[in-house]
């Protein structure tokens, strides 16, 4: 008899799967694009994200590292959405998905509610499974700590 | 599903010691495979720190009424329990920690402290879990040590080839008795030799090796042996340290405070006794009480029928897994059910652990996904995580079969949806 995977659709979106089996802006980027690197100590996942930035935009960005579908999928869908955009919005985004995922931060009532989280919203399941709001998380955490880091060098 | 009939413990028996496996998980009856993380508790151990709280609760080595007598009796006859199931002489070499963890910090507080000084090398493993090894890096960067690693073959075992090499300059051998990643059963006796012949002394973290095998330290002839009591069916909050007691004897104390002293002026302290010179403050009384209680209980069992029971469960893991999944299942470790325990790490096709063990949990599972705290040793086996399959004595062969069946519904959940 099959095993009933009641409640796993919900985490593994047929999106999520399709970000995780065929990730989008995987790579690297060389210097003197940035790189930041972010750890999950409970799982050992490991990401590389990196970073080109001109005239206050993310110009490109590429994924390194390893990690399970959802943390995958994250930072495949977290590419699409911000190359090309001002760090702002970025910031922006990134506030916004937090709070999807139940982490709530300084300044939420900024968030705007017409952001468009795209494919993202198909991690809305991940709330769910407390434990992998981590894997959800980690790529944005990676990119706002590349952002803090490459406002520092040029501080 | 098989009848589960192994040699030496009836495992339904011994499964219904244990409150939690009466349990379910997302509708389905748990099946616990994470013991190298955590044991669960059987109801002896559970009855006696209730009645602990409801009889005797009172704080130890101090008051002179009858219930503080008592909770000092009790907590010291837990320490004579954990004695003799360790082999040890004496009371006195038996000390009461939070944790395997502190107790290997205190040796590299206490010992590593005062002996251990710019230019000398401890000697570790490269399957060391995190706890032996972060403790010596720490006296690298404050006192200049050398830290020196045992490598591994490409079977997961110590390469002991260069053992006299790598020994040159040692102070201190700190080795796992069993790793908690591969299952490796290191040869503890034939290092803590060697390291005796050059001077050195020898630590054992045996936290994966107390639960499961029976343990002797005049055997293993190491000098300390760190454990933790809730991998042994015992409490959490509470490990042991057991040491020599002539090298525990010339060693400062670790923390200061109330207990640990026989004197306060105020110009200093003296000292207590073996073994309280190590333990200040307030000890975890009930958790001491309800491990003298799980030692009595896997005593009871018989240690031999533990770790036959073990072997037997192991070679059944093997069996199923390989039959059945081929090549697609990599099991790292030694590959044969006698150098190793029942602590399996393995990979799986390309399904990342975190969302093997997530479609695992789905059917009541609970297995590990994670690096395990041994980092150093992954970067070994080049991967970033694994999932970990761990027994110990309440697991049948039904909980393997669960984990075959939970295995495969992964591959057709994430492959063929």
């Amino acid at each position: 008899m099959e095993p009933s995977m009641d409640g796993l659709e919900d985490l593994y979106m047929e999106i999520i799967l399709d970000h995780y089996r065929d990730p989008r802006n995987r790579g690297e980027l060389a210097p003197p694009a940035h790189m930041a690197e972010g750890f999950n100590p409970m799982c050992g996942d490991e990401i590389k994200v990196f970073l080109d930035l001109e005239d206050g935009q993310i110009k490109k960005i590429r994924i390194g590292g390893q990690g399970c579908s959802i943390s995958q999928a994250s930072a495949s869908i977290m590419t699409t959405l911000v190359e090309g955009k001002s760090i702002e919005d970025v910031k922006h985004i990134s506030k916004a998905f937090k709070s999807m995922m139940a982490i709530h931060e300084e300044g939420e009532e900024e968030i705007s509610q017409d952001i468009d989280l795209g494919d993202l919203e198909a991690l809305q399941g991940v709330v769910q499974f407390p434990l992998r709001i981590k894997c959800a998380i980690l790529s944005w955490h990676t990119l706002e700590q590349g952002l803090r880091e490459i406002d520092a060098s040029a501080q | 599903m098989k009848k589960s009939v192994l040699e030496g413990l009836d495992s339904s028996v011994v499964k219904a010691d244990f409150p939690l496996l009466r349990r379910e998980v997302n509708g389905k009856q748990i099946v616990y495979l994470d013991s190298a993380a955590t044991s669960q508790k059987p109801q002896v151990v559970l009855d006696v720190l209730n009645s602990y709280y409801e009889e005797i609760n009172a704080n130890v080595h101090r008051g002179a009424y009858k219930i503080a007598e008592q909770a000092t009796l009790a907590m010291e006859e837990a320490r004579g329990n954990v004695r003799q199931f360790i082999g040890a002489s004496s009371d006195r070499e038996v000390i009461f920690t939070k944790n395997a963890t502190e107790a290997i910090n205190l040796v590299a507080y206490a010992w590593g402290r005062k002996n251990l000084n710019k230019g000398d090398v401890v000697l570790i493993t490269s399957l060391e879990h995190h706890a032996n090894i972060v403790p010596w890096h720490q006296l690298v960067e404050e006192r200049g040590i050398e830290l020196r690693w045992i490598p591994l073959t490409i079977d997961g075992c110590l390469d002991l080839d260069n053992l006299d090499e790598l020994l040159d300059g040692v102070k201190l051998v700190s080795i796992a008795a069993v790793s908690n990643v591969l299952g490796t059963i290191n040869p503890v006796r034939k290092i803590a030799d060697a390291a005796h012949a050059v001077g050195a002394l020898c630590l054992v973290d045996a936290c994966q090796a107390v639960p499961h095998l029976p343990t002797d330290v005049t055997e293993l002839g190491c000098d300390f042996l760190a454990f933790s009591g809730h991998k042994m069916c015992g409490p959490t909050g509470v490990g042991v340290l057991w040491g020599r007691s002539e090298i525990l004897e010339e060693m400062p104390p670790f923390l200061g405070g109330g207990e640990m002293i026989l004197n306060v002026t105020k110009e200093g302290f003296t000292t207590n006794d073996l073994p309280w010179k190590f333990e200040a403050g307030t000890p975890p009384i009930a958790e001491i009480i309800g491990l003298g209680a799980a030692v009595i209980y896997l005593t009871e069992l018989g240690m031999k029928n533990v770790q036959a029971h073990g072997e037997e469960l192991t070679q059944y893991m093997f069996e199923t897994l390989s039959e059945r999944f081929g090549d697609d299942l990599l099991i790292y470790g030694p590959q044969d059910a006698t150098s190793r325990t029942g602590v399996f790490s393995m990979s799986y096709r390309d399904i990342h652990p975190h969302d093997l063990s997530q479609i695992l949990d789905q059917q009541g599972i609970c297995v590990r996904a994670g690096h395990h705290c041994a980092k150093p040793l992954m970067k070994l086996l080049d991967v970033n995580a694994t999932i970990r399959a761990s027994t110990y004595l309440y697991n049948d062969k039904a909980d393997i079969d669960a984990l075959v069946v939970g295995l495969q519904s992964a591959r057709t959940f994430f492959e063929e949806r």
